[in-house]
């Protein structure tokens, strides 16, 4: 008998949703010991099907049939008290944003401790050692002190280590874990990923994995089961899905994920440079520094130089706080940097101001990473994609049939127009936030993280419609981003950032399979599923 | 528009308040057609109770007036102080706040030590300081109750323009080479909408206390008869005639407390996200 059994499970979404049920048909086993991925995009019902298990569904999503069986006693419909048991004692989970998920103004000690407090569990001296024990256990370098911190006090991997460690606190027989690394930077996702596997061994716990990261899976997984609109589609060891899919989706799937593999670059160098970066710099700081304690200063950009020759793209990659996205706002303007110049044809974008910044500034133009907070809530389409073209003169009429012509060329129908940004996806958010972009005919687009918050096909859509937008509209691209597998997708060359300085940069192929310096290797290595990738090429050639 | 309908109905608190306003404009609005007379002017004999006499059905006042005529006439003084008001401190307020937020830095701390030094002021106190330097015209309560009025309008502006000026729609705004004052106006201010409509349907209720408070110390505009100057006329009979003050403070009561449930039903309505979970 499986630790964890779900039959026919049918979770309903309130009326007025855009489809009956959150997820239906559900049946799976879990064994102890083993590693269950579920896969699929946004709104496959994979998190709802895990909530089932928890209890915790939102407000008016209901469990409708079905059973989930865990270690032979039905838990679904079980009265809240019974559940209170269950969730945190028998069954924990670990959620995506570690920093939203504890409370900022406990300590660390006191979090776990909660835990064994809430169940009753032990004395207060031995919930501390305990706690002490977990935190040791989960890799914090220094448990003692630690414990004494608050959680913003941490690191992002940390506060995820925090995590697991409550979640393990009272031992559970299984962790479902929601996303857990998808908020972390690639090379403290490589360790959480490591620590729930070394877990996993040592204690003989099941895990529930949900992910949108076929990379992941790959590494993690003992069995997939592959999620769409509510329903699963496929399922089975983890080889025989990631290599030999059944499922038209789950293939679609797997092959928009970005490849690490090399791609032909164009050779650009040889024409001129469209922008030069020279020795820019942006230092950040908080707090005036005269009465109360120390000023903070955290420099965000140093001495950055580089050249983006017409018709290129370059990448610049590096985790959070490398300063690649400060980078990028400084070129625009959205910040002023402190030092340096940015030449765009002949004029010092870093020196303009007033009306000769707001002439030269329509030369570069962004795109933005949040497909629905770039674009605003309370304008239509028509609007968003004018205004820019009217502020600087154009009349109306033809700034309206501009629009439509943008539209099509980002592949959206001209009867969007008149729609508010809600009624759209997130990919096609981002085609409007791109035909944005491209109104105002610039020569440099700057993405920022652009296809960072898309699903994986969605994504690799919107890099296609990037990379042919690119060579009609003889456009320069500045690409930013965490994702090698990204950067390797549409970059001619990539500049890799580490605290504020260039540490490397090359042409695409040079810097992912020949890299110079510790660091990018530390990158490479962190990447997921590379094994599997190079099982997908042999079984692919 | 449906949608925000429906949510607004689903409080009934707020759709109570809605019946109960419409019944108070209805009687600002008829009142010079149904008590055509002056509502100053004497009628019968003073201190006539309540529906003792056709005609009279709420009695006459310690001069003989009708205190019916004089709460419907003090219905459309109360409303239009409220409104006129409210409108003035949002014409102050909003600016100054949307200033504030938007520019930041120095012109930030300006306005706000501006706005501050309003605010340590207690707003009844310098109400009854400013209608005594002016005259106590109608104009001049609305201008007094306005200035005392304004600084929370800015206080909520600004922190709205604070967090929406950092999103990314309005980076996106600046990029595509739109003016400060057009991000302001057509980007900003629409987002921050909401909680300006929940506080002013507040300020309106605040508003018609003000100028009650203010007739009732006779520092209203002693041409019109306002609940407020109601309610002080009577103080001195509150033991021989009690509801000569508690009639015209019901009316004042049911009033604000009507505004106050349709404030909270707009912010029902406005924040669907923030109730929705308290459901």
């Amino acid at each position: 008998m499986s630790l964890l059994e779900i039959r026919d499970l049918a979770v309903a979404l309130p009326e007025g949703a855009d489809r009956a049920f959150a997820a239906k048909d559900i049946n799976f086993d879990l064994d102890r010991g083993e590693i269950l991925c579920i896969v699929g995009e946004s709104g496959s019902g994979k998190s709802m099907s895990a909530n089932a298990v928890m209890g915790l569904l939102p407000q008016g999503v209901k469990p409708v049939k079905g059973t989930i069986t865990f270690d032979g006693e039905p838990i679904l419909g079980l009265p809240e008290k019974e559940m209170l048991k269950l969730r945190g004692g028998r069954i924990s989970m670990i959620f995506q944003e570690p920093l939203s998920a504890l409370n900022p103004l406990m300590r660390v000690g006191a979090q776990i401790a909660e835990v064994f407090e809430a169940h009753g569990a032990l004395t207060p001296p031995e919930r501390r050692a305990r706690a002490l024990k977990l935190l040791d256990e989960v890799g914090i370098p220094d448990p003692e002190a630690a414990i004494r911190a608050y959680p913003f006090q941490l690191s992002g991997g940390q506060r995820q280590r925090v995590m697991i460690a409550m979640a393990l606190a009272l031992e559970p027989d299984i962790l479902i874990a929601d996303e857990p690394t998808t908020a972390l930077d690639v090379t403290t996702q490589a360790q959480i990923l490591t620590l729930i596997e070394d877990l996993r061994q040592k204690r003989g716990m099941a895990v529930i994995f949900i992910t949108h990261d076929f990379g992941v899976v790959a590494d993690i997984a003992d069995r997939v089961i592959v999620m769409q609109t509510g329903e699963i589609v496929e399922s089975g060891a983890a080889d025989e899905v990631l290599l030999r899919p059944s499922h038209p989706y789950t293939k679609a799937l797997i092959d928009a994920i970005p490849r690490l593999t090399q791609r032909s670059e164009a050779d650009a160098q040889t024409r001129e440079p469209i922008l030069t970066v020279e020795d820019l710099q942006k230092t950040f700081s908080t707090g005036s520094g005269s009465l109360f304690g120390k000023r903070r200063v955290v420099r965000a950009v140093q001495d950055v130089s580089f050249e983006l020759y017409a018709g290129e793209t370059i990448g610049i990659v590096g985790e959070s706080g490398s300063g690649k996205s400060t980078v990028g706002r400084c070129l625009v303007r959205l910040l002023d940097p402190d030092g340096g110049r940015v030449m765009v044809e002949g004029a010092d974008i870093a020196e303009l101001t007033g009306s000769a910044l707001r002439d030269n500034r329509r030369k570069l133009q962004m795109i933005f990473q949040d497909p629905f907070s770039s674009l605003n809530p309370r304008a239509r389409v028509s609007r968003i994609l004018t205004e820019g073209l009217i502020a600087y003169g154009t009349p109306r009429r033809e700034a309206l049939a501009r629009a439509r012509e943008l539209l099509e060329l980002v592949g959206l129908d001209a009867s969007a127009m008149n729609r508010f940004p809600h009624e759209f996806s997130g990919g096609q958010r981002q085609r409007i936030g791109i035909a944005r972009a491209l109104a105002l005919d610039p020569k440099i687009i700057i993405a920022d993280e652009a296809v960072s918050a898309l699903d994986v096909s969605i994504q690799a859509q919107v890099l296609d419609l990037l990379a042919d937008l690119k060579t009609r509209l003889e456009l320069s691209m500045l690409f930013i981003t965490h994702d090698l597998r990204v950067a390797a997708r549409i970059c001619d060359r990539i500049i890799v950032m580490q605290k504020g300085r260039i540490v490397e940069a090359g042409p695409t192929g040079k810097v992912l399979h020949d890299p110079d310096t510790e660091y990018t290797r530390s990158l490479l290595d962190a990447i997921p599923g590379q094994e599997y990738e190079r099982a997908l090429e042999t079984a692919g050639a | 528009m449906k949608d925000f309908w429906k949510r607004f109905r689903y409080n009934r608190g707020a759709v109570i308040g809605l019946v109960i306003l419409a019944l108070v404009i209805l009687t600002a609005i008829l009142a010079p057609v149904v008590f055509p007379q002056s509502p100053w002017k004497m009628v019968q004999r003073p201190f006539l109770p309540p529906f003792t006499q056709d005609g009279l059905p709420l009695g006459t006042d310690a001069l003989g007036r009708d205190v019916l005529s004089g709460l419907a006439h003090g219905a459309y003084v109360s409303l239009l102080v409220g409104l006129v008001s409210t409108i003035v401190a949002l014409a102050i307020g909003v600016p100054v706040g949307a200033m504030a937020g938007y520019f930041a830095g120095r012109t930030d701390d300006a306005l706000m030590r501006f706005t501050e030094f309003f605010q340590t002021i207690p707003s009844f106190a310098l109400a009854i300081v400013l209608l005594a330097i002016f005259q106590p015209s109608l104009t001049f309560v609305i201008i007094a109750i306005a200035i005392v009025s304004w600084p929370p309008v800015a206080r909520l502006v600004r922190g709205e323009v604070l967090s929406l000026r950092t999103r990314e729609f309005v980076e996106a705004a600046t990029l595509s080479g739109l003016g400060n004052t057009q991000i302001i106006l057509r980007h900003i201010l629409p987002n921050a909408l909401p909680p300006i409509i929940v506080l002013a349907s507040l300020m309106v209720a605040q508003a018609i206390l003000l100028e009650s408070s203010l007739s009732f110390l006779g520092l209203g505009d002693p041409n019109i008869m306002s609940w407020g100057y109601m309610i002080g006329a009577a103080r001195t009979v509150i033991r021989t005639a009690w509801w000569l003050s508690f009639l015209p403070g019901m009316a004042i009561l049911l009033t604000v407390l009507a505004l106050n449930l349709i404030g909270e039903g707009l912010n029902d309505a406005l924040n669907p996200r923030l109730t929705r979970k308290s459901e």
